[in-house]
């Protein structure tokens, strides 16, 4: 039976330079897919574009070409990337534009999957009776469109697989589900259909499984972490699928890491909802029919899934501008550590408040003691703890108030509680919230388009 | 019966869906499986977060893969973006989860503590 190899290179924007390298130098692939898109990176890709209209897609991407074109032509290996933000059709020049300059112009064809971007669309949409509610309040995008920065839809796979089929060898993308760059392959290479479901959804379970990169090779893995191997040079995940829409999961053999039941598991889980209906724009898959095999050390086979016709909807990712937001750091030490953490909040408290400032929120936290669980679930803070670090963020309409709230810290240092030390850095930088909004479109609003570059 | 806690029977990872959180729960060995759907609860996991979960919890079950997943709604102070807490996408509520003590009986306990 046929099988294909498909491996993760890239995690999100800012992941491991190296994993791709590694992957298409030790992994033996058929295809190489990279995901840099989380959901609020639109709106920094969008900022980048109003500034310059040759920008506003991932940079790194081009950079990595230029080190691994030459080998990807000659391993035969494809690559499918999201790289292209908010200007595939920009990014896939950058592209053509290094491979000319290595003298590989005429051996390379990028496929470029436009259509994802509705920004222009937003008000013709909302005219036509489409409200985009934000999926988990209901409200309506009118709320706040004034400070709308970015509209993308999540495409399928289906505009990859017919990039592939007019014969790119590189295929890049805006927003599509991050599955999708993996399901887009299977397509092309099966020759699947529209209403393939049980072997969409094994597919877009492949691209899950393997999306978040070393995730599931052992990388924030709970289960015997310490025994993990060589976790300074883990390997990234490869999906090994075969036509009958069954797959094994596996890695590089000269990598570090490892695939474990325990590893996928825990990776399948990770940020889903309800398991029954895992939905993207071309199927819905159900992950109380997944089975997991352990093959062989480091080979995890899974099997056994289906699925349901695709929704009618497209999902969109919307992000928009939510004011301004900051937080501060000090360190006290021994005796009474955690008591003077707290003195600290309440005179913090106190001068804000004496300030008169304007926030939304105000949050403090003492690590070391229950920063991340909580006080109730953290339990008694021990009273002899070495040291801790205290933590007051604020957040704010108004950036006038969060930045005024960054010149109340240092001065705690000299008139504050005793044994404070970690304020070196200066005061802390006023970022801008850029806040999500996921919404349901109807699949008549958007189109996706496929072109493709060089090769002629 | 004997009070034991969660981190003896199960693994987990958590991440965020939105203003949401989830935590993908897994039993050590599937002889838990049973123990984990009498306990861990969708009522005691939101007793369990209730300083940090604003919304319902829901649980589903997964008995092919011997897990649970819960989703834990506005459990992020606004979400990943929004938040001003350190574990701005709940990366962390997988431990949180497993530090719950549930009851277990003599002879689940000697399996356990197998």
């Amino acid at each position: 039976m046929k099988t294909i190899r498909i491996g993760n290179g890239q995690a999100f924007w800012g992941d491991s330079a190296q994993a791709p390298l590694d992957q298409v130098r030790h992994g033996d692939l058929d295809y190489l897919m990279l995901d840099y898109l989380a959901e609020v990176t639109m709106s920094i890709m969008q900022k980048m574009r109003a500034r310059d209209p040759e920008q506003g897609y991932a940079r790194d991407f081009v950079a990595l070409m230029e080190n691994l074109l030459p080998e990807i032509l000659d391993r035969g290996v494809k690559v499918v990337a999201n790289a292209g933000g908010v200007n595939p059709v920009a990014c896939a020049r950058a592209v053509m534009q290094v491979a000319d300059k290595l003298g590989l112009a005429d051996r390379v064809k990028i496929g470029v999957v436009t259509g994802d971007d509705i920004m222009g669309n937003v008000d013709q949409i909302l005219g036509a009776g489409e409200p985009l509610a934000n999926m988990e309040t209901g409200a309506p995008l009118t709320d706040v469109r004034g400070q709308l920065a970015s509209a993308n839809v999540y495409f399928g796979a289906f505009p990859i697989a017919e990039a592939l089929a007019q014969g790119a060898d590189i295929v890049i993308t805006g927003r599509c589900t991050d599955a999708s760059l993996a399901v887009g392959p299977m397509i092309h290479e099966f020759g699947w259909q529209r209403t393939d479901w049980d072997k969409l959804s094994a597919a877009t379970i492949a691209g899950h499984v393997i999306e978040c990169g070393a995730q599931v090779t052992g990388g924030n893995c709970m289960a015997d972490w310490e025994q993990v191997d060589d976790m300074a040079n883990i390997g990234y995940p490869i999906a090994e699928m075969s036509e009958d829409g069954s797959f094994v999961v596996t890695k590089p053999e000269v990598m570090g890491g490892r695939v474990n039941v325990a590893s996928v598991t825990e990776q399948l889980l990770y940020e889903i909802g309800d398991p029954n209906e895992y939905k993207t724009a071309d199927v819905i898959c159900d992950f109380t029919t997944i089975h997991l095999e352990q093959l062989a050390p480091n080979r995890v086979r899974v099997f056994g899934i289906k699925g349901k016709p695709a929704p009618d909807s497209f999902k969109v990712s919307m992000s928009y501008a939510g004011g301004y937001k900051t937080a501060s750091t000090l360190v006290y030490g021994w005796p009474d550590a955690v008591k003077k953490a707290q003195a600290a909040d309440r005179i913090v408290r106190q001068r804000l408040a004496n300030l008169g400032l304007s926030f939304d929120a105000i949050h403090s936290e003492i690590l070391g003691v229950n920063a991340c669980h909580g006080p109730a679930l953290s339990g008694e803070a021990d009273a002899d703890i070495a040291e801790v670090q205290f933590r007051i963020g604020v957040r704010s309409q108004d950036q006038q108030s969060v930045r005024r709230f960054t010149h109340e810290i240092a001065p705690l240092v000299c008139n504050g509680p005793p044994t404070v030390t970690g304020y070196f850095g200066g005061r802390s930088r006023v970022e801008e919230v850029i806040a999500y909004w996921p919404a349901l479109m109807d699949k008549q609003y958007a189109e996706p388009s496929v072109t493709l570059l060089g090769g002629q | 019966m004997a009070n034991v806690q969660l981190l003896k029977l199960a693994h987990a990872r958590s991440g965020d869906k939105g203003s949401h959180a989830n935590i993908g729960l897994i039993a050590k060995q599937p002889e838990f499986y049973d123990i984990l759907k009498r306990e861990v609860t969708a009522e005691r996991v939101a007793d369990h977060f209730r300083e940090i979960c604003d919304g319902e919890v829901s649980r589903w079950e997964l008995p092919n893969l011997n897990s649970f997943n819960f989703l834990l709604r506005e459990a992020l102070d606004g979400g990943g973006t929004v938040t001003l807490r350190t574990d701005a996408q709940g990366k962390t509520y997988s431990a949180a989860l497993l530090r719950m003590m549930i009851d277990v009986s003599d002879a689940e306990l000697t399996l356990i503590q197998g």
